[in-house]
């Protein structure tokens, strides 16, 4: 398919198009002049300027990324014992039913999740806020991590673990010394994944924040049902570059560890 | 349990005088003043209903290269996992130097094991993999260090330690998993299908090589294997299992000499088993077997009296069948048939000799001379023959 066809460029433009016109236009819109957002004006930063002033903003920025890492951290240690259990505990008593019920929060529509721990909040008298949001983030992000993690421990040679017991360490010497850094790649991916989860979780959020804790996607949303301003465009492009720097810089980190690896396995076979 | 944590270093051999008169032969099995290192007593293991293995009993010797043979699913891997700790005993006990070990987990345990798929940890240098279980015993970290260089150059890795796994050969990561294996110095060194993963050539030669390791380190070796001439060439003893049971244990030329049944016979190299009825004892406790109408008992000399009438089997060894064009003057058993195929080997050719009877022959014969000179060809009349001491007469 290395040949130039018509057909393969309509194709990839229309494709790129559908997913990239949208926000192509946010950012754009982000450098304009006037405070209309459909009118183009003139190029400016000024919103960026403004963005950095609005202490509403910054506060629920910060709120986001506190949820975020203290979220995905407990899924990532949660999801990762869940894993681990299920894929190496053996046929214990339920086990298909356990891990049948690990996986349903997947599927549950958001606003059930939501609703479900405003319930228990409210019935255990817990005061809603960022707490209640890193609760409830874990809760639904978890699975997702127990998937990733067990779906590499499934691949794992047993006999790697059984090795490190048979040299004298205990179960969880085993686990800390041998099998955590093998999976760990899977590890890092799943708290990723838990972490973005978390970034723009918007329905379970709102379920469960506070008057005083307000995440981001919770505040651009009730602010764009006031008028979509500038501001918020400026704001979405930023996350966009967070995001995108992000992904790139992860996938050059792999891709350098990939040649590397290649490299010194050259060297081992010209030794 | 703490006499399971320090491993000791293994007992001092039988001094010279104990030892039995005559050349010095390495077998403790025979000496009833020996203590065995491990002893099963009765050891069952189910899994569900399937009965891995059924109600064994062994006794194997310190400084004993042990092999298990069998076919896959005869229980050999099952009971070296429950050496290593990794299976438990449904019923019966298992001793290491007289000390029940069923209930002391796989760490305790003062035994290593070299995994088949060799186990090692990839994200560890092959220095580190081999001071990965020094490390967990509290030794000193300069000890480590030259333990660790010891073990390298027992392996012929010294260029090596700084490798990680993925980085070399296959034969190499045999090596490394051997070495971090042996760190530790243990009581009883497990190997599962050590050599499995090799190529045939490199297996031969990693064959003496595991030999000269094991004499040199005086470790007790067990060692799981479905290659028979693998467990022949390393083995003190052999035990053939088959269905979780011992079928055999002895050393390998009696093995394959005198095996006491049909399934061990025949599971050890190549055999030509005939069937037939025994008679007429001779008074030097040689029988006649009778095998087909008409045709001539075979002569043979049963390991146990067998009675008259009895149900049996011969067994030879093609490479004890002689084979010659020539009618052969006073021998015992001889045969007379045609060549039907012949499996040139190189070194050797055995010919398929189809009798009258229907029955076919294997004849081992080596080829001494070139090959525009051999002697027998496809549809060649032939004799064979073999002396009455050459088979075996089996009953089981």
């Amino acid at each position: 398919m290395k040949r130039f066809t018509w057909f393969n460029a309509v194709s990839l433009t229309l494709g790129f198009a559908f997913l990239y016109i949208p926000m192509l236009i946010l950012i754009i819109f982000s450098f304009n002049e006037s405070k209309l957002v459909t009118v183009w004006a003139g190029f400016s930063t000024k919103w960026y300027g403004e963005l950095l002033q609005n202490e509403a903003f910054l506060d629920a920025a910060w709120v986001t990324i506190k949820v975020a890492v203290l979220s995905s951290t407990a899924a990532t240690v949660l999801g990762t014992m869940a894993a681990y259990v299920i894929v190496r505990g053996g046929r214990f008593y339920g086990r298909t039913l356990f891990s049948g019920m690990i996986y349903a929060p997947l599927v549950m529509p958001e606003v059930i999740t939501g609703l479900s721990l405003l319930l228990l909040f409210i019935a255990i008298g817990l005061d809603r806020g960022v707490f209640t949001i890193v609760l409830a983030h874990t809760t639904f992000s978890m699975c997702y991590v127990s998937v990733v993690v067990s779906s590499r421990l499934v691949s794992f040679d047993r006999s790697v673990e059984e090795a490190a017991l048979d040299l004298g360490c205990t179960p969880f010497e085993a686990f800390r010394l041998v099998t955590l850094p093998i999976i760990f790649p899977a590890v890092l991916s799943g708290w990723l994944l838990a972490f973005t989860l978390s970034l723009d979780d918007l329905v379970i959020a709102s379920f469960t924040a506070g008057p005083s804790s307000t995440t981001l996607p919770i505040k651009i949303f009730s602010s764009v049902r006031l008028g979509v301003s500038p501001e918020i465009n400026a704001l979405s492009t930023i996350m966009i570059a967070i995001v995108a720097v992000g992904v790139i810089s992860a996938s050059l980190v792999s891709k350098r560890a990939i040649a590397r690896q290649a490299k010194e396995t050259q060297e081992a076979v010209r030794a | 349990m703490s006499e399971f944590e320090a491993h000791a270093p293994v007992e001092a051999p039988p001094s010279e005088d104990t030892a039995p008169i005559g050349p010095p032969a390495f077998a403790p099995w025979n000496d009833p003043d020996q203590k065995p290192l491990i002893q099963f007593r009765n050891v069952t293991k189910r899994f569900g209903d399937f009965t891995a293995i059924d109600k064994l009993t062994i006794d194997i010797y310190a400084k004993e290269f042990f092999a298990l043979l069998g076919p896959s699913g005869c229980g050999k891997t099952t009971l070296m996992r429950m050496l290593a700790g990794f299976e438990t005993p449904t019923e019966g006990d298992i001793l290491l130097d007289g000390k029940n070990i069923v209930p002391v987990p796989p760490n305790k345990r003062p035994v290593n094991m070299m995994f088949q798929s060799y186990a090692l940890f990839p994200h560890l240098t092959v220095a580190q993999n081999i001071a990965f279980g020094l490390e967990r015993s509290n030794m000193p970290k300069d000890k480590v260090a030259a333990r660790v260089d010891e073990m390298l150059k027992l392996v012929q890795l010294q260029k090596f330690g700084g490798r990680k796994p993925h980085q070399i050969s296959g034969g190499q990561r045999q090596r490394v998993a051997l070495a971090r294996s042996l760190a530790k110095a243990p009581k009883l060194l497990l190997l599962d299908e050590p050599l499995g993963a090799l190529d045939k050539k490199l297996r031969g030669e990693t064959q003496f090589e595991l030999m000269e390791i094991q004499e040199k380190t005086g470790t007790t070796f067990v060692i799981v294997t479905h290659d028979q001439e693998e467990a022949m060439t390393v083995a003190s003893r052999i035990a053939v299992m088959d269905h979780g049971r011992m079928v055999q244990v002895d050393t390998p030329d009696r093995i394959y000499e005198l095996p006491n049944s049909v399934y061990v016979a025949d599971f050890i190299g190549d055999v030509n088993l005939i069937e037939g009825n025994a008679a007429s004892h001779h008074k030097d406790g040689k029988v006649e077997i009778h095998w087909a109408e008409g045709a001539p008992p075979i002569v043979g000399t049963p390991m146990v009296p067998v009675a008259n009438g009895t149900r049996c089997t011969f067994g030879i060894r093609p490479e004890k069948v002689h084979i010659t064009k020539k009618l052969p003057e006073g021998k015992a058993n001889i045969v007379r048939g045609k060549i039907v195929d012949i499996a040139y080997l190189g070194n050797i050719s055995t010919y398929h000799v189809a009798l009258p009877t229907g029955e076919i022959i294997k004849a081992q014969a080596s080829n001494n001379r070139r090959i525009e000179r051999r002697r027998f060809t496809w549809d060649d009349e032939v004799w064979l023959w073999w002396s009455e001491t050459a088979g075996v007469v089996l009953t089981g």
